[in-house]
């Protein structure tokens, strides 16, 4: 075991791919030399050398369209897009191409590539900086969506989508990049596709994914300890494939569902989770589902204001003890 | 017009412009048929022909390493059967077959094969540039002298991922061509109305550090030549070249475009220089004699009579197709 943060442990993760597999390249603005704006790929131009972790202009639709033609063609390479919300400017390459390649050319067309970016806000950015934008990939056909919550995961699950043969949208959340924890020493290798129980509980589900999960877990210990609550908290890590069946399981024992989503309202993960809980176990729910999400607005910059929009400890305690009553 | 600084082939070898030819014709007879097919609503959607721009696809895939790879437009059948990808298989997928090169899943946009190294028909107008070059990206760390070409319309140049490409294939000295086919017009504007400068391609090339190469697009031996020079410097090493191919198509832009918009006086002068009746002076010039010549163009129309009727009797896709192939696994699952 060794104490890893969130940030450290995205080198961590592609330096043990591109260990074990001389085709994983990696490229993006600022990545080597200066080992990343969020120093999350610091040591990797050292250790991999010029050829194969590499600088790219402020160009994202080269850097997606080139990650996608390397691809194709032979090498399992890696793009970091600097901000997630920076895929506005490359969303053709990423979902006309990369997401619908393989199914128009009926399989000729293999895609193993990841498209490493760096979501979500806290950090004061503004709207331009700061967005959650899991649900833009999820909605495309033909794209695998994951998002971690810890250390250990961003190692596994980013080892998962380098190994996987499709194309893995990687989305780190920036507020978590100081996060910590142990990480089991040698090699680390998890699952797309699997979400995790972080917290057993008996009264209700809470379903969350990446900066939502910490949250999540910290308002499951109030509402233990003030509301006599208890709260079973699932980390999806993944919205593509999406583990239904951890979720459906838990809903059924746990007869309540609550979502808790840093995205804007409007078609947001959870209302697919909560209209398949809908369909397929409605007679489980003992109540109404709540979905906590930020309202449907850009983001703020100020504190007060962003504070305000993004679901905090306290706003997960609230909407909880709201529906149990 | 010419400028070419490809003298990699003073002397084209008899056989070679033979094969290209045989592959203009090939392509001719193909789009011909596909047009007809249209017109008599056999084939549906959309069709995009290369009439009247065949020597481009022709002389590239004379000219292409057979491991080489294509990457090309909507109006890309031409490309993709110059490098040898099956007319039957073309057909049928534009007819919807089942067994049409890409299952009935692509359509007449997205012609793809593979194994002769077409890879892919794109259908955003410029987005496939870069994938060309992160092909020769991938050539290039492999170490496997292969060249990524990358044809493109004039339109295509004035797309933001026109320049992300160049710039990052100049600065990486990556092995692909981009060739730009100038018929003059978009979809029904011409390019000249909408560009800060006359030659869409050759004109940006300096702002890549890249040398203007502007060609006639009509001429198979020119077009020959300058892709030998171009596939040779990028396998040596010495990174992209931006070709400006000038052509012009025989009939509208897609479907049953009459193409109305263009003068009737700039549409003569350019049927006078048809690209496949300039070879065929020319090769009868060199001395090929009007019997091998009326031989190769029966060749071609049977080969695409046979396509024809082949295509026409495959199966359409059945049922399960549907939800196949959107995973390596095979399938479509989103969810467990
Ligand atoms: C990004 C984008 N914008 C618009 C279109 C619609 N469109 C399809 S073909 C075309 C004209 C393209 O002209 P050009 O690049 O010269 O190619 P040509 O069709 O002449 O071969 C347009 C505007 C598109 N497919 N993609
Ligand atoms: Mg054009």
């Amino acid at each position: 075991m060794a104490e890893l943060t969130y940030r450290g442990a995205v080198a961590h993760g592609i330096a043990q791919e591109m260990e074990r597999d001389d085709r994983v390249y990696f490229i993006g603005e600022d990545v080597a030399a200066a080992g990343g704006v969020f120093k999350t790929t610091g040591g990797l131009l050292e250790r991999f050398g010029p050829e194969r972790v590499r600088d790219t202009p402020i160009s994202e639709e080269a850097i997606v369209g080139l990650v996608m033609g390397a691809a194709m063609t032979g090498l399992r390479p890696i793009g970091e897009l600097m901000f997630s919300d920076f895929l506005a400017t490359c969303w053709d390459i990423v979902a006309n191409q990369i997401a619908k390649t393989r199914y128009m050319t009926d399989g000729q067309v293999e895609l193993p590539l990841v498209l490493r970016t760096a979501n979500g806000g806290g950090l004061r950015f503004g709207a331009q900086h700061s967005q959650s934008l899991e649900n833009w990939a999820m909605a495309i056909p033909g794209l695998k969506v994951v998002a971690p919550s810890t250390p250990t995961d961003v190692v596994g699950l980013l080892a998962a989508s380098v190994r996987d043969p499709d194309p893995v949208v990687f989305f780190e959340h920036k507020g978590l990049y100081a996060a910590k924890e142990d990480v089991p020493e040698g090699e680390i290798v998890d699952e797309l596709g699997t979400a995790k129980i972080r917290r057993e509980g008996d009264d209700l589900t809470i379903v969350a994914l990446a900066a939502m999960v910490p949250r999540a877990l910290e308002a499951a210990e109030l509402l233990a300890a003030e509301h006599g609550i208890s709260a079973t908290v699932i980390d999806v890590r993944s919205l593509v494939p999406l583990d239904t069946r951890t979720i459906l399981d838990s809903v059924r024992h746990t007869t309540r569902l609550a979502t808790v989503e840093e995205n804007p309202r409007l078609c947001g993960w959870g209302a697919e989770i909560v209209s398949i809980v809908a369909e397929e176990c409605i007679w489980s729910l003992d109540g109404p589902v709540v979905r906590i999400t930020t309202p449907h607005i850009p983001l703020p910059s100020a504190s007060a204001l962003e504070d305000l929009a993004i679901p905090s400890v306290n706003k997960i305690v609230e909407s909880v003890t709201k529906m149990m009553v | 017009m010419t400028q070419t600084r490809g003298d990699a082939a003073p002397d084209i070898d008899r056989g070679v412009r033979l094969a290209m030819y045989r592959s203009m014709l090939e392509l001719r007879e193909f789009e011909q048929r596909a047009y007809d097919m249209f017109m008599q609503d056999l084939i549906a959607g959309t069709s995009h022909l290369a009439l009247g721009q065949e020597a481009i696809a022709a002389a590239f895939g004379v000219a292409m390493r057979s491991d080489d790879w294509t990457f090309c437009t909507y109006r890309g059948h031409a490309h993709t059967l110059a490098r040898g990808a099956s007319m039957t298989a073309a057909m049928a997928e534009l007819m919807g077959r089942g067994k049409g090169l890409t299952g009935g899943k692509g359509g007449s946009m997205h012609l793809t094969s593979v194994e002769h190294g077409a890879m892919g028909s794109y259908a955003i107008v410029g987005a496939h540039l870069p994938i060309a070059a992160g092909a020769a990206w991938s050539a290039q760390a492999r170490g496997t002298e292969q060249v990524a070409v990358c044809f493109f319309g004039d339109g295509a140049t004035n797309i933001g991922a026109f320049h992300e490409a160049l710039n990052l294939a100049a600065t990486w000295k990556l092995p692909v061509v981009f060739v730009c086919e100038n018929n003059l017009y978009m979809e029904y504007t011409p390019i000249s109305a909408v560009t800060a400068v006359p030659r869409p391609a050759a004109d940006r090339a300096s702002a890549y550090g890249l040398d203007p190469i502007l060609v006639d697009g009509n001429d198979a031996d020119e077009m020959y030549r300058t892709a030998l020079d171009a596939l040779m410097r990028a396998r040596a090493g010495e990174g992209p070249s931006l070709i400006e191919a000038v052509t012009y198509r025989k009939g509208g832009h897609s479907r049953a475009d009459p193409g109305t918009y263009r003068p009737k006086e700039e549409v003569a002068a350019w049927m006078e220089r048809d690209p496949i009746d300039r070879y065929r002076v020319l090769l009868l010039e060199l001395g090929v004699s009007e019997n091998e010549l009326a031989e190769i163009e029966r060749g071609a129309r049977e080969a695409v009579d046979l396509a024809t009727e082949e295509a026409k009797a495959a199966p359409l896709p059945g049922p399960d197709e549907l939800e196949r192939q959107v995973w390596r696994d095979g399938g479509a699952a989103w969810r467990n």
